[in-house]
């Protein structure tokens, strides 16, 4: 294509690309931003940029299907009489029951579980489909509290405060009309089909010294059995990090710019925060200078794609991984198969990101029922522990050659990096060299 | 036949000497039908958080940081004066303090009824989705900010950005209006308004004419995004 249009002599500004022109032209015709789904779509320094150094000489690797290399991880041991413990190290992220469909986030529930691990409700409260399927479920604490009561907080295997998501550190939720069905309305307490907006910072509490009374007070209404999460988006890990600890959180989670959305403005998404790849280092820095590093459990998200995603996030101290975008499509999102209906959406398979629209082909991102029912739970569910196992099994793969019993004894001196912003950015040495620029 | 009532069994207890933690937990546990007095609150945080049982509390002080958080069942009163987040999140029965509340007072009630004879500060009722909040005093700015559902009732004034953002909730104010956040509106008084308020002031012990106050609710115009409302966003 590129070269046919060079051939011609035309030639693309890389400053006035095609889609910037067709943003612009947008904007010009409607007076509106332009709101969408998925997360960042930009390039960015990510785990790509970084490699494994497996063992030869100065290390030895454990025997591929021989030796152990466990995955389990505890969270929410530091305060909560109940921690839960999982089988492997990647939890499905907290998307709502009114983005999705009940369908979607019943598979969900369904996959984690075969493969023992947690799922989390998100902006639209806690759906019997999901808590029914669920072994752990992570109830969703957010500034719009639809549906909060203190039965499901109860329910709930962990709680998790949501101050901001990486695809929008600042932003409050929006759910488009067409979504806004008479459950989910109900769910909600709103008018059938309006456009839904949220606010983004909570109603009753502003700033560390609030956040640690409130998290107090879910500790007392839970019987202090519950653990209780703080999630943010990457944009200050490193003070949001120290402060969610300061406020008494058991886990800290941590999504970065690429994270997946529902709904935001497109310009939100790719200018606001930082990607994950900058953020895990100076969350781990202040973990460690509290001492509470591996105490205080870190859940990281935001591109996890396959299971070295998995191992560098680990080796560069994460605790846990979360998957949204990646669960979507193992759950059949961009599906080709679908690739007439995108068209006449108006998009294309491996490019459909109208979340908003409530018109996904795969029945996802819906609340119409014809459209929900073309995903059946049951198989949405083994794709779900499919997919998961599979990430599992690479992780394992990568540690076992670096020579590690256990995905949490990867390190940062298992990892180099290919750019110099990478290796500035997770701070560990360019391929090579022993240089870590800022260091 | 005489009928003999047994005495009415009070435990009461002294946050002077328990702990905030030690209460909430007995609370949690009682049966229904106790009733129980609290001393020396000393404006502790996340007293009487949680509560599910049918029963009665009274709190002689002050409370801090969300008092009857998420409260579920039960009657409770407060002698004193309430910190921030009173009662948010309450579900049903019924909160009442005799002083003034501070900020974010019933943010997010989902139901039942929250009495304040003092003032509040800003937020009051913010997010409200069901709870029914009456005020004898004032409430500050931006209270009743994105609204949902329920009735809030001020017989004193009203600050800046009143209902802003505003849905589904109905909000009656006997004094004046600083000033109407954004698409909240004065909407006709109804009969069936005057009922419900006249319903609202006597459940809360007031004695304040249903016909003195005034009306305020959703103009409906940011329901959907457009760009005619880019201002108001
Ligand atoms: C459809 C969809 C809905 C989401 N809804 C929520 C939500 O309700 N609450 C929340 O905290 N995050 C929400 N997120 C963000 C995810 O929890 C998570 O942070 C993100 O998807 C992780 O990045 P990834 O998509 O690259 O894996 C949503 C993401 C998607 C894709």
């Amino acid at each position: 294509m590129t070269n046919s249009y060079a051939s011609r002599g035309l030639r693309e500004s890389a400053t006035f690309d095609r889609a910037t022109i067709n943003d612009i032209q947008r904007a010009a015709t409607t007076g509106i931003y332009d709101i969408r789904g998925w997360g960042a779509k930009r390039a960015l320094p990510h785990f790509d940029d970084l490699l494994f150094l497996g063992a030869s000489v100065s290390r030895y690797p454990l025997e591929g299907y021989r030796e152990k290399c466990g995955t389990d991880v505890t969270l929410g041991g530091r305060h909560a009489l109940k921690p839960i413990t999982l089988d492997i190290p990647i939890t499905i992220a907290g998307m709502s029951f009114g983005a999705l469909s009940a369908n979607a986030k019943e598979a969900l529930g369904r996959g984690a579980t075969e493969a023992g691990t947690s799922t989390t409700t998100g902006d639209g409260g806690m759906t019997p489909e999901e808590r029914g399927q669920s072994r752990h479920l992570v109830y969703q604490y957010l500034p719009s509290r639809y549906g909060m009561n203190p039965d499901d907080l109860r329910k709930a295997d962990a709680i998790e405060i949501v101050l901001g998501q990486g695809a929008k550190p600042g932003g409050g939720g929006m759910l488009l009309g067409q979504k806004i069905t008479e459950r989910v309305a109900g769910m909600r307490t709103l008018p059938v089909g309006i456009d839904q907006r949220s606010a983004c910072r909570h109603p009753d509490w502003t700033g560390p010294d609030d956040l640690a009374i409130k998290i107090a007070e879910l500790r007392e209404i839970t019987d202090w059995h519950t653990p209780i999460y703080v999630k943010v988006g990457a944009s200050r890990p490193y003070y949001d990090t120290a402060l969610a600890v300061k406020s008494g959180a058991d886990v800290v989670v941590l999504d970065g710019m690429q994270g997946g959305t529902a709904a935001t403005q497109q310009v939100f998404i790719e200018n606001v925060g930082i990607p994950i790849l900058a953020a895990i280092g100076p969350a781990v820095a202040a973990l460690q200078e509290l001492g509470v590093h591996r105490q205080v459990q870190l859940i990281v998200s935001g591109g996890i794609r396959n299971g070295a995603d998995v191992a560098k996030a680990i080796a560069l101290g994460a605790d846990a991984v979360s998957i949204g975008t990646a669960a979507l499509i193992a759950l059949g999102d961009n599906d080709p198969r679908y690739q007439a209906e995108y068209e006449a959406l108006g998009s294309s398979a491996g490019f459909y990101d109208d979340f908003q629209d409530g018109k996904d082909p795969a029945g996802i991102s819906t609340q119409d029922p014809i459209l929900a029912a073309r995903l059946d739970p049951i198989a949405g569910g083994k794709r779900i522990a499919n997919y998961l196992r599979v990430l599992t099994l690479e992780a394992q793969t990568i540690a076992r050659a670096c020579g590690k019993s256990h995905l949490h004894h990867l390190e940062p001196e298992d990892l180099v990096a290919l750019t110099v912003e990478a290796a500035a950015m997770a701070g560990v040495p360019l391929a090579g060299t022993s240089w870590i620029p800022g260091r | 036949m005489t009928l003999t009532q047994a005495p009415v069994h009070i435990e009461t207890v002294d946050l002077a000497v328990s702990t905030v933690r030690e209460l909430n937990q007995a609370l949690h546990a009682t049966d229904d039908g106790t009733s129980w007095v609290v001393d020396t609150p000393a404006g502790q945080h996340n007293i009487a958080v949680g509560i599910d049982r049918d029963l009665d509390l009274v709190v002689n002080g002050h409370v801090g940081y969300y008092f009857a958080g998420m409260h579920q069942k039960g009657r409770v009163t407060v002698h004193g004066s309430a910190g921030v987040g009173l009662a948010e999140n309450i579900m049903s029965g019924t909160v009442h303090v005799t002083g003034d509340a501070s900020q974010a007072a019933a943010a997010t009630g989902q139901g039942g009824l929250v009495i304040i004879d003092g003032n509040t500060g800003a937020r009051c009722g913010i997010s409200m989705k069901g709870v029914d909040i009456v005020v004898g005093g004032d409430i500050g700015h931006a209270s009743a900010f994105m609204a949902q559902a329920g009735r809030l009732v001020v017989c004193g004034d009203a600050g800046e950005g009143l209902g802003d953002s505003i849905y589904e909730a109905r909000i009656y104010v006997k004094g004046t209006v600083a000033s109407l956040g954004a698409d909240c509106v004065e909407k006709p008084l109804r009969p069936e308004h005057l009922a419900e308020l006249a319903e609202l002031l006597t459940l809360a012990g007031r004695t304040d004419a249903p016909t003195d106050f005034r009306r305020y609710g959703s103009a409906r115009t940011l329901y959907h995004f457009a760009a005619v409302n880019a201002a108001a966003y």
